[in-house]
């Protein structure tokens, strides 16, 4: 889905809040918060690819203003909740107010089937997708073109895993981008690598 | 609007969400609090920085690891007892070098080789970062302090999959010949990440 959280080369954010010791944790919520979702990545309840679109499914406004442990918690409740693990009301009840989740999925899809292996030095392009579902294509590279670096391990598909649907691994290409190709006359000059999944590649 | 009513419709802090979320896990028997005791201090305490730290000064005073490092990252760190979830099956290892400067993104999330590198910091997980860094890369650096000079290829990775990075900083020259421990100091988490050298 063309999501609030896809936000590679967006304009309009200011300076970044760096300090050369920034924590990873600021309050003991924000620790239990993190646990809790490792806890029900390790016990099955749902994978990485469920728990990061459930994340992407939060309302656009409640996602930008929302901290990243917030986007954590939410997701992990609005997958209990999906799950029938709990019920959205009793989340409220116990949390004595308001507990926001996020919207409901849209359907994912499968691989494509006619994929391409390629080598190092490839040329290739993002086909033009529009995906409702999850999907691990930042929009700032749908329809470019680049090199291809190297070949990852097959991973589980995202866009059929975040949505409980059948599909075989695949592997991702590690594919070198301009950055003037990305943004024509509209960006700083460098390499950008992005790990392109199989099926969002053909020949160029 | 009633005092009873405001106390309803009002958000819940995200302490009470996550203490709602635990005390329903709880209920239905999944004994989840001594497993979440366990990750707090994994995350606190064993998945640190001072890991990657430990990989970057065996890899400038070991050659052999340095290759086996390159060659497949998730390997030679488990040589040192650095697991990696099971979720991410391949890091690779960033080689800076004088001409060249990785750094490492997760445009998408806040995605991080954390067992490795530590979990990250707030300005890696917030909207500025992850919106600028692939297409504002050298502007960005600066303005966090690297200010590279202009034959300095910059090398932006967005963790788009499950793939994980660690940039492998270059060694100081004036520190060749220093015991593997005292290197280790030097290497900090933003160096792992890219945006600082040590």
């Amino acid at each position: 889905m063309d999501g609030m959280h896809d936000l590679g080369g967006k304009q309009g954010f200011g300076p970044i809040r760096y300090s050369h010791d920034a924590r990873a944790f600021h309050e003991p919520w924000e620790v239990r918060a993190n646990s809790l979702y490792v806890f029900a990545v390790r016990r099955g309840i749902f994978n990485m690819d469920e728990y990061r679109h459930a994340i992407e499914r939060m309302e656009p406004r409640h996602y930008l203003t929302a901290t990243y442990y917030e986007r954590s918690l939410t997701s992990l409740a609005t997958l209990l909740v999906e799950k029938c693990i709990v019920t959205h009301a009793e989340l409220e009840e116990r949390a004595g107010g308001r507990f926001p989740i996020a919207s409901p999925s849209a359907t994912g899809r499968t691989n494509v089937t006619k994929r391409e292996r390629f080598s190092s030095g490839d040329r290739v392009r993002v086909r033009e997708d529009y995906v409702p579902g999850h999907v691990r294509m930042p929009a700032y590279i749908r329809g470019k073109t680049g090199i291809v670096v190297s070949e990852s391990p097959a991973y589980p598909f995202p866009d059929a895993h975040a949505h409980a649907i059948a599909a075989e691994d695949e592997p991702t290409y590690d594919v070198r981008f301009r950055s003037e190709d990305l943004w024509p006359n509209s960006a700083d000059c460098a390499l950008v690598h992005v790990g392109v999944f199989q099926s969002y590649l053909e020949r160029a | 609007m009633t005092q009873r009513d405001r106390v309803v419709f009002a958000t819940a802090t995200p302490q009470q969400r996550v203490e709602a979320i635990q005390a329903a896990l709880d209920a239905r028997g999944m004994n989840v609090s001594d497993a979440v005791e366990e990750l707090d201090h994994l995350a606190q305490e064993v998945w640190v920085p001072q890991n990657g730290a430990r990989v970057v000064a065996k890899a400038w005073t070991d050659p052999a690891f340095r290759t086996r490092l390159l060659a497949n990252g998730a390997a030679a760190v488990a040589e040192l007892g650095i697991p990696m979830p099971k979720h991410h099956r391949h890091l690779v290892v960033l080689e800076n070098t004088p001409t060249v400067q990785n750094v490492i993104c997760c445009t998408q999330c806040s995605c991080t080789a954390f067992t490795v590198i530590g979990l990250p910091p707030d300005w890696y997980k917030d909207l500025e970062y992850r919106s600028r860094i692939v297409r504002e890369s050298r502007t960005v650096l600066r303005e966090m302090g690297l200010d590279l000079p202009p034959e300095v290829e910059i090398r932006v990775w967005d963790t788009t999959a499950d793939t994980r990075y660690m940039v492998l900083p270059a060694q100081p020259s004036h520190t060749i010949g220093w015991p593997e421990e005292k290197l280790a100091e030097l290497v900090t988490r933003d160096s792992l990440i890219g945006v600082a050298r040590p």
